[in-house]
């Protein structure tokens, strides 16, 4: 078979994350909304600089971000705009106001619906997201769409070539596998995969102006009760700790001069 | 429905020890819904493994020989056939890279609601509540599954593994996997981290997180690390920015380390680093949040700012 190379459509998921400072409340089953920031999620910024990186090597013509959340994201999404991404969707509705725990199987069929009207050759997501750390969302996309996948992919040669994916999953233990996945396919992209880069100027002044498509349920052709779910968050509360640890208080000197003490009792740097 | 199905994990030739906590966790289970736990053995040297995972607990060990290497495909095909054989109630698979790799798919394909990466399991016979982290275990949760059936991922090292030996019947499914359906396919291993420092050889570590913020200010902890003649390391972050190499990174996916001291310096103590550093004989910890999730495994903890208390501290040795 003759190689060939095609140009791809690439589909980045992204998500906002909330992000709890140091000193934290809960009220029912959230963290109360003053202690709550919101980011980019880390993985997801990985996603997004390797479907950049495929298109600025020839390889992609067209990089498109999909996002599940409300108006107040659009913020984060920009931002991915900004460091090259061409447009974005973001999906929304009254049908998911008010869900404490958007469930896998709901965001799996949101996002199927994306898909199948986009249709990528690549799908790029991040491992997992780093507020409720699900990790399950992009395998679980790639299954209903019928595409190939990898998870924990922590590295990616950049020919596709014959539309094969040559790529590294990362494992525990410092190993990694190398494995050739089918396209089109799902990708879940591992920190450390790439150096994401700070959106120029530039890069901000144009992301205001590139297309970000809301869209709803009916728009997506997705029943309501497609994304109720069968989780239910009932509880949330910090964890219990069996720890005895010893605090130290007081100034730095004084702090240092405790711990230096341990040291030297433990015959550190004798 | 009252039956569970346990997964097996294994990885070049070698039973991880999440497979035995699965049949812990399996069982505790399987004693309330009053079914059978059965465990799934698939790909590799499923014989030897199979006698190895007949622990005390297990009801039915069902072998699937189908190639050496882990396959997502091939387990997701297996998996599906032993559900519509056993009908089980849940399904329990581990919450490791390869466990994430397949249990999403075998989720989807068999329409079931997915846990993933639980540390508590119950049910009463009927509802499943499952307790899980957020926000890199600054809380926790508990989440009710209001299905007949689920899929659970389970974290490692939170179930006792199973001990004794079992009396399971051993049987060899026949799978019929469909080669045409095989999407992808493992060329090779590489292992990464080797090089000049082997952090595991250390006795006394001084570990570094996000906290430090920039990469000129990692001259404060390597004076720190001189001063005390440790051995530098880090959490993940550091070596993603390429500020210090693979071999220093202490984690799931980097080095697990057992020194005299660990000093974790600017780290939260997510629970993939806290997997290569628990078993440190005393561990310090110097972070400016009183509620990071590394308070709950240190031994002494100053809760102030790293940029006083590094030079602080490294003037003392001086
Ligand atoms: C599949 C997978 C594998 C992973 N493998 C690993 C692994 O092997 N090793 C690993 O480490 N991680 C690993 N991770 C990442 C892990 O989940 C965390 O993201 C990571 O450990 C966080 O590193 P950190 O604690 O340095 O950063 P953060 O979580 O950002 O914590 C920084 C800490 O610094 C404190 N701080 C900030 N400023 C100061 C200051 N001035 N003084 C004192 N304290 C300060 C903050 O309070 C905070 O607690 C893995 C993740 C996944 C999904």
């Amino acid at each position: 078979m003759a190689t060939h190379k095609t140009m791809m459509k690439i589909l980045v998921t992204v998500k906002e994350v909330a992000t709890v400072e140091d000193e934290f409340e809960i009220e029912g089953t959230a963290i109360a909304d003053q202690y709550l920031g919101a980011d980019l999620n880390e993985w997801d910024d990985y996603a997004v600089e390797e479907a950049v990186q495929l298109q600025e090597a020839g390889l992609a013509d067209e990089v498109v971000t999909v996002t599940i959340g409300p108006e107040d994201c659009e913020q984060t999404i920009r931002q991915a705009l900004a460091k090259g991404a061409d447009r974005a969707i973001r999906i929304w509705d009254d049908a998911l106001e008010g869900v404490d725990l958007l469930d896998v199987g709901a965001k799996t069929e949101l996002l199927k619906a994306v898909v199948e009207a986009e249709e990528p050759d690549l799908v790029l997501s991040g491992v997992q997201s780093g507020d409720d750390s699900f990790g399950a969302t992009g395998v679980s996309l790639a299954s209903a769409v019928d595409f190939q996948w990898g998870a924990v992919v922590n590295g990616l040669e950049h020919d596709l070539e014959d539309g094969v994916a040559s790529v590294r999953r990362e494992l525990e233990g410092g190993v990694e596998e190398l494995t050739d996945i089918d396209l089109p396919a799902v990708l879940t992209i591992q920190t450390g995969i790439n150096e994401p880069r700070y959106a120029s100027l530039r890069g901000i002044r144009q992301a205001q102006r590139k297309d970000l498509d809301v869209q709803t349920l009916a728009d997506l052709g997705v029943d309501a009760g497609a994304v109720e779910g069968d989780l239910e968050l009932t509880e949330m509360y910090e964890p219990e700790t069996e720890s005895d640890v010893t605090v130290w208080e007081g100034g730095a000197d004084d702090t240092a001069g405790q711990l230096a003490e341990l040291l030297r009792e433990k015959g550190v740097a004798q | 429905m009252t039956d569970v199905l346990a997964v097996a994990d294994h990885r070049r030739g070698e039973l991880r020890d999440v497979s035995y906590e699965l049949v812990t966790a399996g069982r505790e289970l399987a004693d309330v819904t009053g079914g059978d736990l059965h465990l799934a053995i698939i790909s590799g040297p499923v014989d030897d493994f199979a006698e190895k995972a007949n622990r005390e607990g297990v009801d039915a060990i069902h072998t699937v020989s189908h190639g050496e290497e882990f396959n997502h495909d091939i387990y997701t095909q297996a998996i599906a056939q032993l559900y519509d054989a056993i009908a089980p109630q849940y399904v329990l698979a581990p919450n490791s890279v390869n466990g994430l790799d397949y249990a999403p798919a075998v989720a989807d394909e068999l329409d079931l609601p997915i846990v993933t990466d639980a540390v508590g399991l119950e049910t009463d016979g009927q509802t499943l509540i499952a307790n899980r982290e957020m926000y890199g275990g600054k809380v926790e949760t508990t989440v009710e599954v209001d299905a007949e059936s689920a899929l659970v991922t389970i974290r490692s090292a939170e179930w006792p593994t199973a001990e004794g030996t079992g009396d399971a019947s051993i049987e060899a499914l026949d799978a019929d996997i469909d080669k045409d359906a095989i999407g992808s396919s493992v060329t090779g291993f590489e292992e990464v981290g080797g090089g000049d420092v082997d952090i595991s050889e250390a006795d006394v570590l001084v570990s570094i997180g996000r906290g430090i913020e920039e990469e000129e200010n990692l001259d404060i902890i390597r004076d720190l690390a001189d001063a005390l003649d440790a051995t530098l390391s880090s959490s993940r972050p550091i070596v993603d920015n390429g500020w210090l190499p693979k071999n220093r990174q202490v984690g799931q996916s980097g080095k697990v380390v057992t020194p005299d001291v660990y000093i974790a310096i600017g780290i939260s103590g997510a629970v993939q680093h806290v997997a290569g550093m628990k078993g440190s004989e005393t561990i310090v910890a110097i972070n400016t949040d009183p509620n990071a999730p590394i308070m709950d495994i240190a031994d002494y903890a100053i809760h102030d700012d790293l940029f006083d208390v590094v030079p602080a501290l490294t003037e003392q040795f001086q």
